[in-house]
C-alpha cells in the first residue's frame, strides 16, 4: 500500500550559541493512509520538532521527508496543523478563521457560495455552527480548539497534524473532545499525527504509539501497536485487560526505560 | 434609586469637587492681585466671546471659532502627512531588521529634539509661515507613529505567523488579515500620542508664525493685555485636546481584541 508520510533517516540539528544541538537523529517512520499515530515522550524529546518537520515549518538537516510521494519542502495545505494554543486570529470570527483556510485552498477553483458551504460544513463537523459569527474571545477554550480542528480539516488535508491539541484543556473537556475527534476521524477517514504527553489519550486514540527516547539526540525508542477494536469507548476500555496492558507498556517505557533523571 | 446615588457618589462627585477646588484656588489667587482676572470676570468675558465665535473683521481680528478651526486645520494636515509617511515607514522598519538598525540612530537622535527647533528650517525651506507651522506639526507627530507602528509589527506573535505559514497565505493576505489587524492597536497608540504632541506644539508654533490660529490669538491678546481672553484660550486648548484624546480612545476601543 502507498505510504502517506515517509520519514527516512531524518536528523535535525539546531545551531545554538553553544554550538550545534542535535535534537533528533535516525528517525524512520512510515505512516499509512487512515492511520492514527501519536508521538509520546518526555518534554524536550523532540516530538514537537518531529511534528513541525512533517508540517514543513522546519526543514530536516539530513534525511528525506515525503508526503504522498512528494518531498516536504515547506508548509502546505496537504498537511493541516492544529496548534496547542489554538492560534485563531482574534479579530476574525470563527467563520472567517476557517474561511481563510478554505479560501486559500479552494478559492481558485470554486464559487463563493461553495467556499461558504465548505466553511459551514467544517464548523458543522465540530458542532460549532451556532458559534460561527462569534469572535474567539467569546467562546470557551474547548470550542476554540474545535475551531482550530475545523480550520485544519476544512483544507481537506492528506494528514492532520496536532501538537498537544488538548493539553491546555481541563480533563472533562479534553475527554469530550477526544470522543469527538474519534468520531470525526472515523467519518473523514483522516490520517492523523498527534503529539501528546497523556498516556491515556495515546492509547485511546492511536493505531500506533511512537515512543521517543529522551533528548538530546532523541530518536524513536519503540513503536507500540494498539490493536483495540474501533470504535472505542472509554468506559468499556476502563475494564479492558488489553487496554491496561498497552497502557502499562507505555508507562513502562516512559518511567523505566526512559526514566528522567531528577529534573 | 440606590444605583443612581452610588453612580453619583462614585463618578460625578469626585470630579465636581476637583473642579470646585480648582475654581476656589483660582479665585483666591485672583483676589491677591489686580492682574489676574477671577473666574466670574473670565466667565462674563467668555459669554461675550462665545456669543459670536465666527465673526470676521479682517485677517487679524476673527472669532475664536475661526482661530480654533485654523489650528485644527494645520494639525490635521501636518498630522495626516505624518501618518501617510510614518505608518508605512513604521511597517518597513518593523518588518526589515536591516532598516530597523539603519534608522535607529537617526530616530533616537532626532526624537528628543523639541519640534519648535525645526521651525526655522521650515521657514527657510518653505519661505512662508503657514507651511512652516504644518512642517513643525509633521515633525512632532511622525516619531510616535513610526516607533509605535514598528513596535506593533515586531510584537506580532509567532503563532500568527505560523498560521500564515501553514495556511500558505499570500503576502497580501498576511498583511491584510494578520499584520495590519495585529498592529492596529499599536498604530492607534502612536496616533494618540502624536495628536497629543501636535496639539501641544501648534499653540507654540502659531505664537511664532502668526496668522489666524489659537496660538497666535493668545499672543495677540497678550499684546492687547486682555488676560481674560488668554485664560479662555487656555481652557479652549485644554478642552479641544481632551476631545481629540477621547475621540481616539473611542476609536482604539473598537479595535482592541
Amino acid at each position: 500500500m502507498k505510504k502517506y508520510v515517509q520519514i527516512e533517516n531524518v536528523q535535525m540539528v539546531f545551531g545554538t550559541k553553544q554550538g550545534p544541538f542535535i535534537a533528533l537523529r535516525d528517525i524512520d517512520l512510515k505512516i499509512d493512509p487512515g492511520e492514527f499515530i501519536t508521538l509520546i515522550g518526555h518534554s524536550g524529546c523532540g516530538k514537537s520538532t518531529l511534528l513541525n518537520l512533517i508540517a514543513g515549518l522546519l526543514l530536516p538537516s539530513e534525511g528525506v521527508m515525503l508526503c504522498a510521494n512528494r518531498e516536504i519542502t515547506g508548509p502546505g495545505p496537504d498537511r493541516g496543523v492544529v496548534f496547542q494554543n489554538h492560534s485563531l486570529l482574534p479579530w476574525l470570527t470563527c467563520f472567517e478563521n476557517v474561511h481563510l483556510a478554505v479560501e486559500r485552498v479552494f478559492g481558485q477553483t470554486e464559487s463563493k457560495a461553495q467556499l461558504a458551504q465548505r466553511t459551514n460544513d467544517a464548523l458543522e463537523l465540530v458542532h460549532l455552527s451556532h458559534a460561527a459569527q462569534k469572535l474567539p474571545h467569546e467562546i470557551s477554550g474547548g470550542m476554540k480548539q474545535r475551531v482550530g480542528i475545523a480550520r485544519a480539516l476544512s483544507m481537506q488535508p492528506k494528514v492532520l497534524l496536532m501538537d498537544e491539541p488538548f493539553g491546555a484543556l481541563d480533563a472533562l473537556t479534553r475527554a469530550h473532545l477526544q470522543d469527538e475527534l474519534m468520531k470525526i476521524v472515523a467519518d473523514t477517514k483522516s490520517t492523523v499525527v498527534m503529539v501528546t504527553h497523556d498516556v491515556d489519550e495515546a492509547v485511546l486514540l492511536s493505531d500506533r504509539i511512537v515512543m521517543m527516547t529522551n533528548g538530546p539526540a532523541a530518536t524513536i525508542g519503540e513503536i507500540l501497536m494498539v490493536d483495540l477494536p474501533k470504535p472505542r469507548n472509554r468506559l468499556a476500555l476502563a475494564n479492558d485487560a488489553k487496554y491496561h496492558s498497552l497502557r502499562g507498556a507505555v508507562l513502562e517505557f516512559l518511567y523505566q526505560k526512559q526514566a528522567r533523571k531528577a529534573a | 434609586m440606590m444605583k443612581i446615588r452610588s453612580f453619583f457618589a462614585e463618578h460625578l462627585l469626585p470630579p465636581a469637587i476637583g473642579i470646585g477646588v480648582f475654581i476656589l484656588v483660582w479665585s483666591l489667587i485672583a483676589q491677591t492681585g489686580d492682574n489676574l482676572p477671577g473666574p466670574l470676570k473670565t466667565w462674563d468675558s467668555a459669554v461675550i466671546l462665545f456669543s459670536d465665535p465666527f465673526y470676521q473683521n479682517g485677517p487679524n481680528d476673527q472669532g475664536i471659532g475661526w482661530n480654533v478651526l485654523a489650528s485644527l486645520g494645520r494639525v490635521g494636515i501636518g498630522f495626516g502627512l505624518a501618518a501617510l509617511v510614518g505608518i508605512p515607514l513604521g511597517f518597513l522598519i518593523g518588518r526589515v531588521d536591516f532598516l530597523n538598525k539603519m534608522s535607529a540612530p537617526v530616530v533616537s537622535m532626532l526624537r528628543p529634539v523639541s519640534p519648535l527647533a525645526w521651525l526655522p528650517i521650515g521657514l527657510l525651506v518653505f519661505n512662508a509661515s503657514n507651511p512652516a507651522a504644518i512642517w513643525v506639526i509633521f515633525i512632532s507627530s511622525i516619531w510616535p507613529m513610526i516607533i509605535n507602528t514598528a513596535m506593533g509589527v515586531r510584537q506580532l506573535p509567532q503563532d500568527y505567523l505560523n498560521v500564515a505559514r501553514v495556511l500558505n497565505l499570500s503576502e497580501w493576505k498576511v498583511f491584510a488579515k494578520i499584520l495590519l489587524p495585529a498592529t492596529l492597536p499599536y498604530m492607534l497608540t502612536g496616533i494618540r500620542l502624536a495628536i497629543g504632541t501636535a496639539w501641544l506644539v501648534i499653540v507654540a508654533a502659531e505664537m511664532l508664525t502668526g496668522g489666524v490660529g489659537i496660538g497666535f490669538w493668545v499672543w495677540d491678546e497678550w499684546n492687547n493685555l486682555n488676560v481674560e481672553h488668554i485664560i479662555i484660550a487656555i481652557f479652549v486648548v485644554g478642552i479641544v485636546g481632551l476631545l481629540l484624546e477621547m475621540m481616539l480612545i473611542q476609536i482604539a476601543k473598537r479595535f482592541s481584541y
